[in-house]
């Protein structure tokens, strides 16, 4: 009794419970709707369904996420990445657009390295203010958020470019083994930064260096260069993730490409169970917490919920997970002896120090 | 642009204040380069706010002023105000100091203009608003609004599905993708269109959602829309942009997009108008940005004091797979 008793406290203290409870809460209240919800059929010789529409059009944003967690670890944040996204979705698509044959493989991947290239430039740019010149991360970003879009509009020259080029399209809707393409290489990625972080010790460098900087330095972690880093891998997400949204609609649009990903993604870490302060991170928690994004952006056009609430709707539900996801919230509201004394509240906890 | 104005205008609200945070000396740049030659050589000048250079039809609209000026024997002071309020009123008030003989310009934001305008009313030039209006309560201010009707474009779409329709016997299934909610464009061309559908009791919209204007929001919702609903016999969209979005996803679910749903689109872009001459849209009411023949009518008009209407909307038409073919290659934007 006490050891079952012991083992569900376990699961339901989980960083992960609640979102996950929310994530199948969902996903019940759209069956429940329509109770065709959850069905997939083969189409075409992919699977065909909301579901899979749901795990498609998550794929840019567990990217962004995954950038977006790394930095939020190191105690940062990148404002700038949804302009990213349009740069090098807006270069790719250019540079398409010029090629005589748009399907020759070799023009898509010149754009493909293009976009990835450009992205490197505006990562190397952050990371570059926010370690070498010490400006504050949401200042710094913010600056490319802001630039970025107008450059993505300086590549397309204010136009939306259209392209038919089905190499480049399957990156946003092509199938893989009858599951979306997109789905894949977010899980591809997901996959090396996990292995670089949690199977070497630059995870704990990084959350080290959000616990510390200075403390890092001090014990011999080079904390500029990993600052640095983080943001190079944020821009590269977010540039490849910039593909995915573009092809999505075979046309680059520099305005509307990737606009307020940026916070979506901070939403999807913070859900994910990845302290703003720095410090720690959960990389698992940040797709879960894309996921439940996606998931209520679907559900609010499945379930027909007018425009003029739905973003009501969506406030809603995500402020219902982040308080319930709260061991303070949660404490205040456990049926305990008064005597008992409540978990400390989470914005007064020290940041987390990792000795390195 | 018309259609993508309000996500335009919010992202610009950031761009706005973060640059007036960043660098609030560097905000009015934009504007040195509008000359400072008197206008008294007997040829009508006419000086041009921009809103910015966003969007296709933007760069339509610009190119449209420039040239029935030039045609016209007008002498055009153009300023691109790069999406930034204050951007504009410093050209306006440039504008006064030179003396030019008419101000005309696209307002960036609705509110925030008294000011300037009763500059310019003292001044004596008289101020021509083009393609989106103002909320100053004094109408005085200018002497005319020239730009689309809304509600009118909806309007047309509706009642070329009511006559498409009217030999239908069971009900038609009607989806809507609304641009942005709470623009004019997305609250008037709903507007129009239910006016004009309830002539006929069998046409029903069953679902209604925004897109925001874009592709990947139309595509992204009329899949959604797809699976929650078996039969979709029309699509009508707010701008061509979500109807092309929408395309895809029909394709994806295997059904013909022209044929199996039909689609009504407003804007008529170029890549809109490629589509309907496909015959995968099915109709067009045009949202035209070339006013400019229509503006220095007007310029030539209130300079000689004429009277004008307070209200005059932008010569529109609409468009049939084989109009857009005919129109296709001389097609502007």
């Amino acid at each position: 009794m006490s050891t079952s008793k012991a083992r569900w406290a376990a699961v339901t203290g989980h960083a992960l419970f609640w979102p996950v409870v929310a994530l199948i809460a969902l996903l019940v209240a759209n069956t429940i709707y329509r109770p065709g919800f959850l069905s997939v059929e083969m189409k075409d010789g992919h699977l065909y369904g909301s579901l899979v529409d749901i795990l498609r059009l998550a794929a840019p944003l567990i990217l962004v996420g995954l950038g977006m967690t790394l930095v939020i670890a190191t105690g940062g944040i990148d404002l700038s990445v949804g302009s990213v996204c349009a740069i090098s979705g807006a270069i790719a698509c250019l540079h398409i657009s010029q090629q005589p044959d748009q399907n020759a493989l070799g023009g898509v991947l010149v754009a493909l390295a293009l976009g990835v290239g450009l992205s490197l430039v505006a990562g190397a740019w952050n990371g570059a203010l926010v370690s070498i010149i010490g400006i504050q991360p949401i200042i710094a970003t913010l600056i490319l958020m802001v630039a970025g879009r107008g450059l993505a509009q300086l590549i397309t020259e204010g136009q939306i470019i259209t392209i038919n080029s089905e190499p480049y399209k399957s990156v946003g809707v092509g199938y893989l083994l009858t599951l979306p393409l997109a789905i894949f290489i977010a899980a591809g990625v997901a996959l090396v930064v996990a292995a670089v972080t949690r199977r070497t010790a630059l995870g704990m460098i990084i959350e080290s260096v959000g616990g510390n900087a200075e403390a890092s330095r001090l014990a011999g972690i080079r904390s500029g260069r990993i600052t640095f880093l983080v943001y190079v891998i944020s821009a590269v997400c977010a540039g490849i993730a910039g593909f995915m949204i573009t092809a999505n609609v075979s046309s680059a649009d520099g305005n509307a490409a990737g606009l307020w990903i940026e916070l979506d993604a901070i939403l999807a870490v913070v859900i994910g169970g990845t302290s703003l302060a720095g410090g720690r991170f959960s990389l698992g928690g940040t797709i879960l917490g894309a996921l439940l994004i996606q998931t209520l952006t679907t559900t609010v056009y499945a379930m027909n919920i007018s425009p003029q609430t739905s973003l009501l709707f969506k406030a809603v539900v995500v402020i219902a997970v982040c308080l319930i996801q709260a061991p303070a919230f949660r404490a205040r509201f456990a049926r305990r002896p008064p005597a008992a004394p409540a978990a400390p509240l989470a914005a007064d906890q020290p940041k987390e120090q990792v000795p390195a | 642009m018309l259609t993508m104005g309000k996500a335009i205008t919010r992202r610009r609200a950031v761009a706005v204040l973060t640059a007036t945070l960043l660098a609030t000396g560097m905000a009015a740049c934009g504007n040195s380069d509008t000359g400072d030659t008197p206008a008294d050589d007997g040829k009508l000048t006419l000086g041009f706010s921009q809103v910015g250079a966003e969007s296709g039809w933007r760069t339509a609209n610009t190119n449209s002023i420039k040239e029935s000026a030039t045609a016209a024997g007008i002498e055009l002071k153009f300023d691109d105000a790069q999406g930034k309020q204050e951007n504009q009123i410093t050209a306006i008030r440039n504008y006064i100091q030179q003396k030019v003989d008419v101000i005309a310009f696209s307002p960036v934001v609705e509110s925030g203009w008294d000011t300037v305008l009763k500059e310019a009313k003292d001044a004596g030039i008289p101020v021509i608003l083009t393609d989106r209006s103002v909320d100053s309560a004094d109408k005085s201010l200018y002497k005319t609004f020239i730009g689309s009707d809304f509600v009118k474009e909806g309007k047309l779409s509706g009642e070329w599905l009511v006559n498409e329709t009217k030999s239908a016997t069971g009900v038609v299934n009607i989806v809507e993708l609304q641009g942005t909610t709470g623009s004019a464009p997305a609250n008037d061309r709903k507007k129009g269109f239910a006016d004009a559908i309830a002539a006929n009791p069998n046409l029903k919209v069953i679902a209604s959602q925004t897109g925001d204007f874009t592709r990947a929001g139309g595509k992204a919702v009329m899949e959604q829309f797809l699976k929650a609903n078996p039969k979709i016999d029309v699509l009508f969209a707010h701008n061509d942009d979500m109807g092309l979005g929408a395309l895809e996803a029909i394709t994806a679910a295997g059904k013909v997009p022209g044929k199996d749903i039909k689609i009504i689109t407003i804007d008529a872009v170029k890549d809109g108008m490629q589509a309907l001459a496909d015959g995968k849209f099915n109709f067009i009411a045009e949202c035209s940005p070339l006013l400019g023949p229509q503006l220095m009518d007007l310029v030539k008009k209130v300079s000689k004091g004429e009277t004008i209407p307070q209200r005059i909307e932008t010569e529109e038409g609409t468009f049939t797979p084989e109009q857009a073919k005919a129109a296709l290659p001389t097609r502007k934007y």
